[in-house]
Protein backbone atom coordinates (compact mmCIF):
# COMPACT_ATOMS: atom_id res chain seq x y z
CA UNK A 1 0.00 0.00 0.00
CA UNK A 2 2.59 2.59 1.09
CA UNK A 3 5.99 2.99 -0.52
CA UNK A 4 7.82 2.25 2.75
CA UNK A 5 6.17 -1.15 3.11
CA UNK A 6 8.67 -3.09 1.00
CA UNK A 7 10.52 -4.53 4.01
CA UNK A 8 8.17 -4.61 6.99
CA UNK A 9 10.68 -6.34 9.29
CA UNK A 10 12.74 -3.14 9.54
CA UNK A 11 9.85 -0.82 10.37
CA UNK A 12 8.97 0.83 13.67
CA UNK A 13 5.74 0.00 15.37
CA UNK A 14 3.58 2.75 13.87
CA UNK A 15 4.57 2.39 10.20
CA UNK A 16 4.51 -1.41 10.69
CA UNK A 17 0.88 -1.24 11.70
CA UNK A 18 0.13 1.20 8.88
CA UNK A 19 1.46 -1.39 6.44
CA UNK A 20 -0.02 -4.37 8.26
CA UNK A 21 -3.51 -2.90 8.37
CA UNK A 22 -3.50 -2.09 4.66
CA UNK A 23 -2.46 -5.49 3.27
CA UNK A 24 -4.67 -7.22 0.72
CA UNK A 25 -6.18 -9.54 3.33
CA UNK A 26 -7.12 -6.62 5.55
CA UNK A 27 -8.87 -4.99 2.61
CA UNK A 28 -10.97 -8.15 2.37
CA UNK A 29 -11.70 -7.77 6.09
CA UNK A 30 -12.93 -4.19 5.56
CA UNK A 31 -15.03 -5.24 2.57
CA UNK A 32 -16.63 -7.86 4.84
CA UNK A 33 -18.01 -5.04 7.04
CA UNK A 34 -19.69 -3.64 3.96
CA UNK A 35 -21.11 -7.10 3.27
CA UNK A 36 -22.73 -7.16 6.70
CA UNK A 37 -24.21 -3.69 6.21
CA UNK A 38 -25.37 -4.62 2.69
CA UNK A 39 -27.05 -7.74 4.06
CA UNK A 40 -28.96 -5.65 6.59
CA UNK A 41 -29.91 -2.95 4.11
CA UNK A 42 -31.30 -5.51 1.66
CA UNK A 43 -32.75 -7.98 4.14
CA UNK A 44 -34.66 -5.56 6.36
CA UNK A 45 -37.07 -4.23 3.69
CA UNK A 46 -37.42 -7.62 1.99
CA UNK A 47 -38.18 -9.31 5.31
CA UNK A 48 -40.67 -6.57 6.11
CA UNK A 49 -42.32 -7.24 2.74
CA UNK A 50 -42.46 -10.96 3.50
CA UNK A 51 -43.86 -10.10 6.91
CA UNK A 52 -46.51 -7.83 5.48
CA UNK A 53 -47.65 -10.46 3.00
CA UNK A 54 -47.57 -13.12 5.71
CA UNK A 55 -49.64 -11.01 8.08
CA UNK A 56 -52.13 -10.11 5.36
CA UNK A 57 -52.47 -13.77 4.44
CA UNK A 58 -52.87 -14.81 8.07
CA UNK A 59 -55.76 -12.39 8.70
CA UNK A 60 -57.46 -13.06 5.35
CA UNK A 61 -61.08 -14.18 5.42
CA UNK A 62 -60.42 -16.79 2.74
CA UNK A 63 -59.61 -19.85 4.88
CA UNK A 64 -56.89 -21.57 2.76
CA UNK A 65 -54.95 -18.29 2.42
CA UNK A 66 -55.19 -17.69 6.13
CA UNK A 67 -53.92 -21.22 6.70
CA UNK A 68 -50.92 -20.62 4.44
CA UNK A 69 -50.03 -17.42 6.31
CA UNK A 70 -50.42 -19.00 9.72
CA UNK A 71 -48.47 -22.11 8.75
CA UNK A 72 -45.60 -19.99 7.43
CA UNK A 73 -45.43 -18.06 10.69
CA UNK A 74 -45.75 -21.17 12.85
CA UNK A 75 -43.18 -23.29 11.01
CA UNK A 76 -40.44 -20.68 10.74
CA UNK A 77 -40.94 -19.49 14.29
CA UNK A 78 -40.94 -23.03 15.64
CA UNK A 79 -37.68 -24.23 14.12
CA UNK A 80 -34.24 -23.07 15.32
CA UNK A 81 -32.86 -20.38 13.00
CA UNK A 82 -29.63 -22.22 12.49
CA UNK A 83 -31.40 -25.33 11.19
CA UNK A 84 -33.31 -23.16 8.74
CA UNK A 85 -30.21 -21.36 7.58
CA UNK A 86 -28.41 -24.57 6.86
CA UNK A 87 -31.45 -26.18 5.27
CA UNK A 88 -32.62 -23.32 3.03
CA UNK A 89 -29.29 -22.50 1.50
CA UNK A 90 -28.77 -26.06 0.30
CA UNK A 91 -32.44 -26.65 -0.55
CA UNK A 92 -32.82 -23.40 -2.50
CA UNK A 93 -29.62 -24.00 -4.44
CA UNK A 94 -30.50 -27.58 -5.33
CA UNK A 95 -34.11 -26.60 -6.02
CA UNK A 96 -33.08 -23.90 -8.51
CA UNK A 97 -30.63 -26.25 -10.21
CA UNK A 98 -33.21 -29.03 -10.36
CA UNK A 99 -35.77 -26.78 -12.05
CA UNK A 100 -33.20 -25.43 -14.53
CA UNK A 101 -32.04 -28.97 -15.21
CA UNK A 102 -35.60 -30.10 -16.06
CA UNK A 103 -36.12 -27.10 -18.33
CA UNK A 104 -32.73 -26.84 -20.01
CA UNK A 105 -31.71 -30.48 -20.34
CA UNK A 106 -34.84 -32.54 -21.05
CA UNK A 107 -32.76 -35.22 -22.86
CA UNK A 108 -30.56 -35.99 -19.87
CA UNK A 109 -30.92 -39.69 -19.08
CA UNK A 110 -28.78 -40.06 -15.95
CA UNK A 111 -30.26 -39.72 -12.48
CA UNK A 112 -29.67 -36.40 -10.69
CA UNK A 113 -28.82 -38.11 -7.44
CA UNK A 114 -25.95 -40.54 -7.94
CA UNK A 115 -25.17 -41.91 -4.51
CA UNK A 116 -23.89 -38.90 -2.59
CA UNK A 117 -23.55 -36.67 -5.62
CA UNK A 118 -26.04 -34.12 -6.83
CA UNK A 119 -25.39 -34.05 -10.58
CA UNK A 120 -27.14 -31.70 -13.01
CA UNK A 121 -26.09 -30.93 -16.58
CA UNK A 122 -23.48 -28.21 -17.08
CA UNK A 123 -25.97 -25.67 -18.48
CA UNK A 124 -28.18 -26.01 -15.40
CA UNK A 125 -25.43 -25.21 -12.92
CA UNK A 126 -26.05 -22.09 -10.89
CA UNK A 127 -23.96 -20.08 -11.38
CA UNK A 128 -22.46 -21.63 -14.51
CA UNK A 129 -19.25 -23.57 -13.88
CA UNK A 130 -17.15 -21.10 -15.89
CA UNK A 131 -18.58 -17.99 -14.21
CA UNK A 132 -16.16 -15.68 -12.43
CA UNK A 133 -15.61 -16.09 -8.70
CA UNK A 134 -17.48 -12.85 -7.87
CA UNK A 135 -20.58 -14.28 -9.57
CA UNK A 136 -20.40 -17.33 -7.30
CA UNK A 137 -19.95 -15.10 -4.28
CA UNK A 138 -22.85 -12.85 -5.24
CA UNK A 139 -25.04 -15.90 -5.79
CA UNK A 140 -24.12 -17.25 -2.35
CA UNK A 141 -24.85 -13.85 -0.86
CA UNK A 142 -28.24 -13.69 -2.61
CA UNK A 143 -29.16 -17.11 -1.20
CA UNK A 144 -28.23 -15.84 2.24
CA UNK A 145 -30.41 -12.74 1.79
CA UNK A 146 -33.38 -14.87 0.72
CA UNK A 147 -32.90 -17.18 3.69
CA UNK A 148 -32.58 -14.32 6.16
CA UNK A 149 -35.68 -12.72 4.64
CA UNK A 150 -37.77 -15.88 4.89
CA UNK A 151 -36.80 -16.42 8.52
CA UNK A 152 -37.09 -12.83 9.70
CA UNK A 153 -40.14 -12.31 7.50
CA UNK A 154 -42.02 -14.86 9.62
CA UNK A 155 -41.19 -13.02 12.82
CA UNK A 156 -42.13 -9.71 11.20
CA UNK A 157 -45.40 -11.29 10.02
CA UNK A 158 -46.24 -12.26 13.56
CA UNK A 159 -45.47 -8.77 14.86
CA UNK A 160 -47.52 -7.10 12.10
CA UNK A 161 -50.38 -9.57 12.56
CA UNK A 162 -50.58 -8.55 16.21
CA UNK A 163 -50.20 -4.86 15.36
CA UNK A 164 -53.04 -4.99 12.85
CA UNK A 165 -55.30 -6.47 15.48
CA UNK A 166 -54.23 -3.85 18.02
CA UNK A 167 -55.68 -0.99 16.01
CA UNK A 168 -58.78 0.01 18.07
CA UNK A 169 -61.75 -1.92 16.78
CA UNK A 170 -64.12 1.02 17.22
CA UNK A 171 -62.21 2.89 14.52
CA UNK A 172 -62.66 0.06 12.06
CA UNK A 173 -66.38 -0.07 12.79
CA UNK A 174 -66.66 3.68 12.38
CA UNK A 175 -64.88 3.47 9.04
CA UNK A 176 -67.25 0.69 7.97
CA UNK A 177 -70.20 2.79 9.08
CA UNK A 178 -68.97 5.55 6.77
CA UNK A 179 -69.36 3.05 3.95
CA UNK A 180 -65.72 2.09 3.40
CA UNK A 181 -65.14 -1.30 1.85
CA UNK A 182 -62.98 -3.95 3.53
CA UNK A 183 -59.93 -2.96 1.47
CA UNK A 184 -60.45 0.72 2.11
CA UNK A 185 -60.60 0.18 5.87
CA UNK A 186 -57.39 -1.81 5.66
CA UNK A 187 -55.54 0.76 3.55
CA UNK A 188 -56.86 3.95 5.18
CA UNK A 189 -57.25 2.98 8.82
CA UNK A 190 -55.39 -0.21 9.72
CA UNK A 191 -52.09 0.20 7.85
CA UNK A 192 -51.40 3.85 8.76
CA UNK A 193 -52.07 3.22 12.43
CA UNK A 194 -50.58 -0.20 12.98
CA UNK A 195 -46.93 0.94 12.85
CA UNK A 196 -46.92 2.42 16.29
CA UNK A 197 -48.03 -0.94 17.68
CA UNK A 198 -45.59 -2.82 15.47
CA UNK A 199 -42.57 -0.69 16.18
CA UNK A 200 -41.50 -2.16 19.55
CA UNK A 201 -41.63 -5.65 18.04
CA UNK A 202 -39.98 -4.61 14.79
CA UNK A 203 -37.19 -2.72 16.51
CA UNK A 204 -36.55 -5.76 18.64
CA UNK A 205 -36.40 -7.82 15.46
CA UNK A 206 -33.97 -5.38 13.86
CA UNK A 207 -31.64 -5.80 16.84
CA UNK A 208 -31.88 -9.57 16.58
CA UNK A 209 -31.20 -9.33 12.85
CA UNK A 210 -28.05 -7.27 13.44
CA UNK A 211 -26.84 -9.81 15.94
CA UNK A 212 -27.71 -12.69 13.62
CA UNK A 213 -25.42 -11.47 10.83
CA UNK A 214 -22.47 -13.62 11.99
CA UNK A 215 -24.58 -16.55 10.76
CA UNK A 216 -23.30 -15.54 7.32
CA UNK A 217 -20.11 -17.27 8.34
CA UNK A 218 -22.04 -20.54 8.68
CA UNK A 219 -23.38 -20.14 5.17
CA UNK A 220 -19.86 -20.11 3.77
CA UNK A 221 -19.74 -16.35 3.18
CA UNK A 222 -16.50 -14.71 4.18
CA UNK A 223 -17.92 -12.24 6.65
CA UNK A 224 -16.24 -10.31 9.44
CA UNK A 225 -16.20 -13.29 11.78
CA UNK A 226 -14.40 -15.41 9.19
CA UNK A 227 -11.77 -12.75 8.58
CA UNK A 228 -11.32 -11.95 12.27
CA UNK A 229 -10.53 -15.59 12.92
CA UNK A 230 -8.37 -15.89 9.83
CA UNK A 231 -6.38 -12.67 10.40
CA UNK A 232 -6.16 -13.04 14.16
CA UNK A 233 -4.60 -16.51 14.01
CA UNK A 234 -0.84 -16.66 14.62
CA UNK A 235 1.22 -16.03 11.48
CA UNK A 236 4.69 -17.33 10.84
CA UNK A 237 7.50 -15.42 9.17
CA UNK A 238 7.86 -18.06 6.49
CA UNK A 239 4.44 -17.46 5.04
CA UNK A 240 3.82 -13.80 5.77
CA UNK A 241 5.84 -10.58 5.87
CA UNK A 242 3.94 -9.63 9.01
CA UNK A 243 4.48 -12.43 11.53
CA UNK A 244 2.52 -12.03 14.76
CA UNK A 245 1.30 -14.24 17.62
CA UNK A 246 -2.32 -15.17 18.22
CA UNK A 247 -4.25 -11.87 18.00
CA UNK A 248 -7.73 -13.27 17.71
CA UNK A 249 -8.78 -11.62 20.96
CA UNK A 250 -8.09 -8.16 19.53
CA UNK A 251 -9.84 -8.88 16.28
CA UNK A 252 -12.91 -10.15 18.08
CA UNK A 253 -12.78 -7.09 20.33
CA UNK A 254 -13.04 -4.96 17.19
CA UNK A 255 -16.14 -6.93 16.16
CA UNK A 256 -17.62 -6.46 19.61
CA UNK A 257 -17.14 -2.69 19.42
CA UNK A 258 -18.52 -2.64 15.88
CA UNK A 259 -21.70 -4.46 16.89
CA UNK A 260 -22.15 -2.37 20.03
CA UNK A 261 -21.85 0.89 18.08
CA UNK A 262 -24.20 -0.41 15.43
CA UNK A 263 -26.91 -1.48 17.86
CA UNK A 264 -26.52 1.74 19.89
CA UNK A 265 -27.02 3.93 16.82
CA UNK A 266 -30.02 1.79 15.83
CA UNK A 267 -31.53 2.21 19.29
CA UNK A 268 -31.28 6.00 19.09
CA UNK A 269 -32.84 6.12 15.63
CA UNK A 270 -35.63 3.73 16.57
CA UNK A 271 -36.41 5.76 19.68
CA UNK A 272 -36.81 8.87 17.51
CA UNK A 273 -39.05 7.00 15.13
CA UNK A 274 -41.26 5.84 18.01
CA UNK A 275 -41.58 9.43 19.20
CA UNK A 276 -42.69 10.57 15.79
CA UNK A 277 -45.15 7.71 15.24
CA UNK A 278 -46.72 8.12 18.67
CA UNK A 279 -47.72 11.66 17.75
CA UNK A 280 -51.46 11.95 18.19
CA UNK A 281 -51.99 8.23 18.76
CA UNK A 282 -54.33 6.73 21.36
CA UNK A 283 -51.43 4.93 23.03
CA UNK A 284 -49.51 5.49 26.26
CA UNK A 285 -46.73 7.21 24.27
CA UNK A 286 -49.22 9.44 22.48
CA UNK A 287 -50.97 10.35 25.73
CA UNK A 288 -47.68 11.26 27.35
CA UNK A 289 -46.89 13.59 24.45
CA UNK A 290 -50.32 15.22 24.80
CA UNK A 291 -49.87 15.66 28.54
CA UNK A 292 -46.53 17.32 27.99
CA UNK A 293 -48.21 19.73 25.64
CA UNK A 294 -46.38 18.56 22.58
CA UNK A 295 -49.41 17.69 20.57
CA UNK B 1 16.64 -27.75 -20.86
CA UNK B 2 14.34 -28.90 -18.10
CA UNK B 3 11.83 -26.27 -19.14
CA UNK B 4 11.87 -27.69 -22.64
CA UNK B 5 11.18 -31.24 -21.40
CA UNK B 6 8.42 -29.87 -19.22
CA UNK B 7 6.88 -28.10 -22.14
CA UNK B 8 6.95 -31.16 -24.37
CA UNK B 9 5.39 -33.42 -21.73
CA UNK B 10 2.74 -30.79 -21.16
CA UNK B 11 2.08 -30.72 -24.88
CA UNK B 12 2.00 -34.52 -25.13
CA UNK B 13 -0.39 -34.68 -22.20
CA UNK B 14 -2.52 -31.89 -23.53
CA UNK B 15 -3.33 -33.66 -26.77
CA UNK B 16 -4.57 -36.71 -24.91
CA UNK B 17 -6.90 -34.66 -22.75
CA UNK B 18 -8.88 -32.74 -25.28
CA UNK B 19 -12.19 -33.92 -23.81
CA UNK B 20 -11.63 -32.18 -20.50
CA UNK B 21 -10.91 -28.80 -22.07
CA UNK B 22 -13.12 -25.71 -22.22
CA UNK B 23 -14.22 -26.20 -18.69
CA UNK B 24 -13.40 -24.07 -15.69
CA UNK B 25 -12.39 -26.36 -12.88
CA UNK B 26 -13.10 -24.94 -9.46
CA UNK B 27 -10.44 -26.03 -6.98
CA UNK B 28 -11.66 -26.15 -3.39
CA UNK B 29 -9.20 -25.60 -0.56
CA UNK B 30 -9.21 -24.53 3.06
CA UNK B 31 -6.74 -21.64 3.00
CA UNK B 32 -5.73 -22.15 6.62
CA UNK B 33 -3.15 -24.93 6.48
CA UNK B 34 0.31 -23.59 5.73
CA UNK B 35 2.46 -24.65 3.97
CA UNK B 36 -0.12 -26.73 2.04
CA UNK B 37 -2.54 -23.89 1.49
CA UNK B 38 -2.91 -20.50 3.12
CA UNK B 39 -3.98 -16.95 2.42
CA UNK B 40 -0.97 -14.71 1.84
CA UNK B 41 -0.63 -11.02 2.72
CA UNK B 42 -2.17 -10.01 -0.59
CA UNK B 43 -5.27 -12.05 0.20
CA UNK B 44 -4.56 -14.74 -2.40
CA UNK B 45 -4.40 -18.48 -1.88
CA UNK B 46 -0.78 -19.56 -1.73
CA UNK B 47 1.22 -22.64 -0.74
CA UNK B 48 2.35 -26.05 -1.97
CA UNK B 49 -1.07 -27.06 -3.23
CA UNK B 50 -1.66 -23.76 -5.00
CA UNK B 51 1.60 -24.12 -6.91
CA UNK B 52 1.06 -27.82 -7.61
CA UNK B 53 -2.58 -27.33 -8.58
CA UNK B 54 -1.76 -24.50 -10.99
CA UNK B 55 0.96 -26.63 -12.58
CA UNK B 56 -1.40 -29.61 -12.93
CA UNK B 57 -4.04 -27.40 -14.51
CA UNK B 58 -1.48 -25.97 -16.91
CA UNK B 59 -0.40 -29.45 -17.96
CA UNK B 60 -3.99 -30.62 -18.35
CA UNK B 61 -4.82 -27.37 -20.21
CA UNK B 62 -7.63 -26.60 -17.83
CA UNK B 63 -8.69 -23.22 -16.60
CA UNK B 64 -8.65 -23.43 -12.84
CA UNK B 65 -10.08 -21.16 -10.21
CA UNK B 66 -9.41 -21.42 -6.48
CA UNK B 67 -12.20 -21.40 -3.96
CA UNK B 68 -11.96 -21.30 -0.19
CA UNK B 69 -14.23 -23.43 1.96
CA UNK B 70 -14.31 -24.35 5.61
CA UNK B 71 -12.71 -27.68 6.43
CA UNK B 72 -15.85 -28.91 8.20
CA UNK B 73 -18.01 -28.70 5.09
CA UNK B 74 -15.35 -29.24 2.45
CA UNK B 75 -16.58 -32.71 1.42
CA UNK B 76 -20.36 -31.94 1.45
CA UNK B 77 -19.79 -28.88 -0.72
CA UNK B 78 -17.73 -30.88 -3.22
CA UNK B 79 -20.47 -33.48 -3.42
CA UNK B 80 -23.20 -30.88 -3.96
CA UNK B 81 -21.17 -29.35 -6.77
CA UNK B 82 -19.98 -26.00 -5.38
CA UNK B 83 -16.51 -26.83 -6.68
CA UNK B 84 -14.93 -29.73 -8.55
CA UNK B 85 -11.83 -30.77 -6.62
CA UNK B 86 -10.41 -30.66 -3.12
CA UNK B 87 -6.72 -29.90 -2.62
CA UNK B 88 -6.52 -29.22 1.07
CA UNK B 89 -3.85 -31.49 2.52
CA UNK B 90 -6.48 -34.22 2.64
CA UNK B 91 -5.14 -37.65 3.50
CA UNK B 92 -6.62 -40.51 1.51
CA UNK B 93 -8.60 -42.77 3.86
CA UNK B 94 -11.13 -45.56 3.32
CA UNK B 95 -13.75 -43.57 5.18
CA UNK B 96 -13.44 -40.58 2.86
CA UNK B 97 -13.04 -42.81 -0.17
CA UNK B 98 -16.57 -44.09 0.37
CA UNK B 99 -17.99 -40.61 -0.11
CA UNK B 100 -15.66 -39.12 -2.72
CA UNK B 101 -12.93 -40.37 -5.05
CA UNK B 102 -9.25 -39.57 -4.82
CA UNK B 103 -6.54 -39.22 -7.43
CA UNK B 104 -3.26 -40.93 -6.70
CA UNK B 105 -1.34 -39.33 -3.84
CA UNK B 106 0.75 -36.24 -4.55
CA UNK B 107 2.55 -36.36 -1.23
CA UNK B 108 3.79 -39.64 0.25
CA UNK B 109 2.47 -40.55 3.71
CA UNK B 110 4.38 -38.86 6.53
CA UNK B 111 3.98 -40.02 10.14
CA UNK B 112 2.13 -37.54 12.38
CA UNK B 113 4.15 -36.39 15.40
CA UNK B 114 3.02 -35.12 18.80
CA UNK B 115 4.01 -31.62 19.85
CA UNK B 116 4.03 -30.41 23.45
CA UNK B 117 5.49 -27.70 25.68
CA UNK B 118 7.87 -30.11 27.40
CA UNK B 119 9.27 -33.62 26.97
CA UNK B 120 7.56 -35.16 30.00
CA UNK B 121 3.88 -35.10 28.99
CA UNK B 122 1.70 -38.17 29.32
CA UNK B 123 0.56 -38.99 25.80
CA UNK B 124 -1.22 -42.13 26.94
CA UNK B 125 -3.62 -40.56 29.45
CA UNK B 126 -3.26 -36.80 28.98
CA UNK B 127 -5.32 -34.33 26.98
CA UNK B 128 -4.48 -34.28 23.27
CA UNK B 129 -5.79 -31.65 20.83
CA UNK B 130 -6.49 -32.33 17.15
CA UNK B 131 -8.48 -30.75 14.35
CA UNK B 132 -12.07 -31.98 14.00
CA UNK B 133 -12.63 -34.58 11.32
CA UNK B 134 -8.98 -35.41 10.80
CA UNK B 135 -7.22 -38.76 10.92
CA UNK B 136 -5.32 -37.56 13.96
CA UNK B 137 -8.57 -36.86 15.85
CA UNK B 138 -9.76 -40.37 14.99
CA UNK B 139 -6.51 -41.84 16.21
CA UNK B 140 -6.47 -39.95 19.52
CA UNK B 141 -10.05 -41.05 20.19
CA UNK B 142 -8.86 -44.66 20.00
CA UNK B 143 -5.98 -44.18 22.44
CA UNK B 144 -6.48 -43.73 26.17
CA UNK B 145 -5.89 -39.98 25.89
CA UNK B 146 -8.70 -37.42 26.19
CA UNK B 147 -9.39 -35.85 22.81
CA UNK B 148 -10.21 -32.16 22.47
CA UNK B 149 -11.19 -31.09 18.98
CA UNK B 150 -10.93 -27.68 17.31
CA UNK B 151 -12.23 -26.39 14.00
CA UNK B 152 -8.80 -25.22 12.80
CA UNK B 153 -5.22 -26.29 13.43
CA UNK B 154 -4.41 -22.82 14.64
CA UNK B 155 -6.72 -23.30 17.56
CA UNK B 156 -5.12 -26.62 18.55
CA UNK B 157 -1.77 -24.85 18.87
CA UNK B 158 -3.40 -21.99 20.80
CA UNK B 159 -4.97 -24.56 23.15
CA UNK B 160 -1.56 -26.16 23.72
CA UNK B 161 0.02 -22.78 24.50
CA UNK B 162 -2.64 -21.77 27.01
CA UNK B 163 -2.58 -25.13 28.77
CA UNK B 164 -5.94 -26.41 27.65
CA UNK B 165 -4.24 -29.40 26.03
CA UNK B 166 -1.07 -31.30 26.95
CA UNK B 167 -0.12 -32.12 23.36
CA UNK B 168 -1.18 -31.68 19.75
CA UNK B 169 -1.26 -34.45 17.17
CA UNK B 170 -1.08 -33.21 13.58
CA UNK B 171 0.62 -33.61 10.21
CA UNK B 172 4.38 -33.32 10.39
CA UNK B 173 4.62 -30.72 7.67
CA UNK B 174 2.19 -28.45 9.37
CA UNK B 175 3.82 -28.77 12.78
CA UNK B 176 7.46 -28.53 11.66
CA UNK B 177 7.49 -24.77 10.86
CA UNK B 178 5.44 -24.04 14.00
CA UNK B 179 7.97 -25.85 16.18
CA UNK B 180 10.87 -24.25 14.33
CA UNK B 181 9.57 -20.71 14.83
CA UNK B 182 8.53 -21.19 18.45
CA UNK B 183 12.18 -20.80 19.52
CA UNK B 184 12.27 -23.88 21.74
CA UNK B 185 8.88 -23.31 23.36
CA UNK B 186 7.34 -26.24 21.49
CA UNK B 187 9.03 -29.61 21.08
CA UNK B 188 8.28 -32.86 19.30
CA UNK B 189 7.56 -35.62 21.82
CA UNK B 190 6.98 -39.36 21.70
CA UNK B 191 6.92 -41.55 18.62
CA UNK B 192 5.30 -40.23 15.43
CA UNK B 193 2.15 -42.14 14.45
CA UNK B 194 1.99 -43.55 10.91
CA UNK B 195 -1.43 -42.63 9.50
CA UNK B 196 -3.10 -42.71 6.09
CA UNK B 197 -2.06 -43.37 2.52
CA UNK B 198 -0.63 -40.03 1.53
CA UNK B 199 -2.36 -36.87 0.38
CA UNK B 200 -4.46 -36.84 -2.76
CA UNK B 201 -6.86 -34.66 -4.66
CA UNK B 202 -10.54 -35.31 -3.94
CA UNK B 203 -13.11 -35.37 -6.76
CA UNK B 204 -16.76 -36.39 -6.99
CA UNK B 205 -17.30 -40.11 -7.57
CA UNK B 206 -19.28 -39.32 -10.72
CA UNK B 207 -16.47 -37.18 -12.13
CA UNK B 208 -14.30 -39.97 -13.54
CA UNK B 209 -12.97 -37.90 -16.47
CA UNK B 210 -11.60 -35.21 -14.23
CA UNK B 211 -10.01 -37.77 -11.92
CA UNK B 212 -8.23 -39.47 -14.81
CA UNK B 213 -7.08 -36.13 -16.20
CA UNK B 214 -5.47 -35.09 -12.94
CA UNK B 215 -4.18 -38.62 -12.31
CA UNK B 216 -2.16 -38.61 -15.49
CA UNK B 217 -0.91 -35.07 -14.86
CA UNK B 218 0.28 -36.15 -11.41
CA UNK B 219 1.96 -39.25 -12.91
CA UNK B 220 3.78 -37.03 -15.40
CA UNK B 221 4.98 -34.72 -12.63
CA UNK B 222 6.17 -37.71 -10.61
CA UNK B 223 8.09 -39.08 -13.60
CA UNK B 224 9.91 -35.90 -14.57
CA UNK B 225 10.81 -35.07 -10.97
CA UNK B 226 9.01 -31.74 -10.89
CA UNK B 227 6.74 -32.92 -8.09
CA UNK B 228 9.77 -33.85 -5.97
CA UNK B 229 11.19 -30.39 -6.49
CA UNK B 230 7.97 -28.81 -5.29
CA UNK B 231 7.90 -31.10 -2.24
CA UNK B 232 11.48 -30.12 -1.38
CA UNK B 233 10.76 -26.44 -1.93
CA UNK B 234 7.80 -26.36 0.45
CA UNK B 235 8.61 -29.09 2.99
CA UNK B 236 12.41 -29.01 3.14
CA UNK B 237 15.17 -31.19 1.75
CA UNK B 238 14.46 -34.10 4.13
CA UNK B 239 10.83 -34.43 3.15
CA UNK B 240 9.93 -37.86 1.72
CA UNK B 241 9.69 -37.78 -2.08
CA UNK B 242 8.78 -40.18 -4.89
Amino acid sequence: MFSFCTDPATLDRLPWFACYLTTGVHMSFYVAFLKVVALLVVTAPVALGFGFLGAMAARAHFAPLSLVGKTYIAIVRGVPDIAFFLFFVIALDQGFEWVRHKVLCPDWDQPIRQGNDFVVCAQAKLPLGNAAQWVHETYGFALAVITFSIVFGAFAANVLFGAMRAVPHAQLETAAAYGMSHGQVFRRVVVPQMWVYALPGLSNLWMVLIKATPLLFLLGIEDIVYWARELGGARMGRFSSYPHPDWRMWYFLVLLVFYLCFTRVSEILLERMTQRLSHGQATAGGDAQRDAGLA
Amino acid sequence: MRKLILATTALALGTGLASAQDRTVRMGTEGAYAPYNFVNDAGEIDGFERELGDELCKRAELTCEWVKNDWDSIIPNLVSGNYDTIMAGMTITDERDEVIDFTQDYQPPTPSPYVALSEDVDLENGVVAAQTGTLQAGYVAETGATLVEFATFDETIAALRNGEADAVLADHDYLAPVVEESGGELVFVGEPVPLGRGIGMGVRESDTDLRETFDSAISAMKEDGSLNELLKKWFGEDSPTY
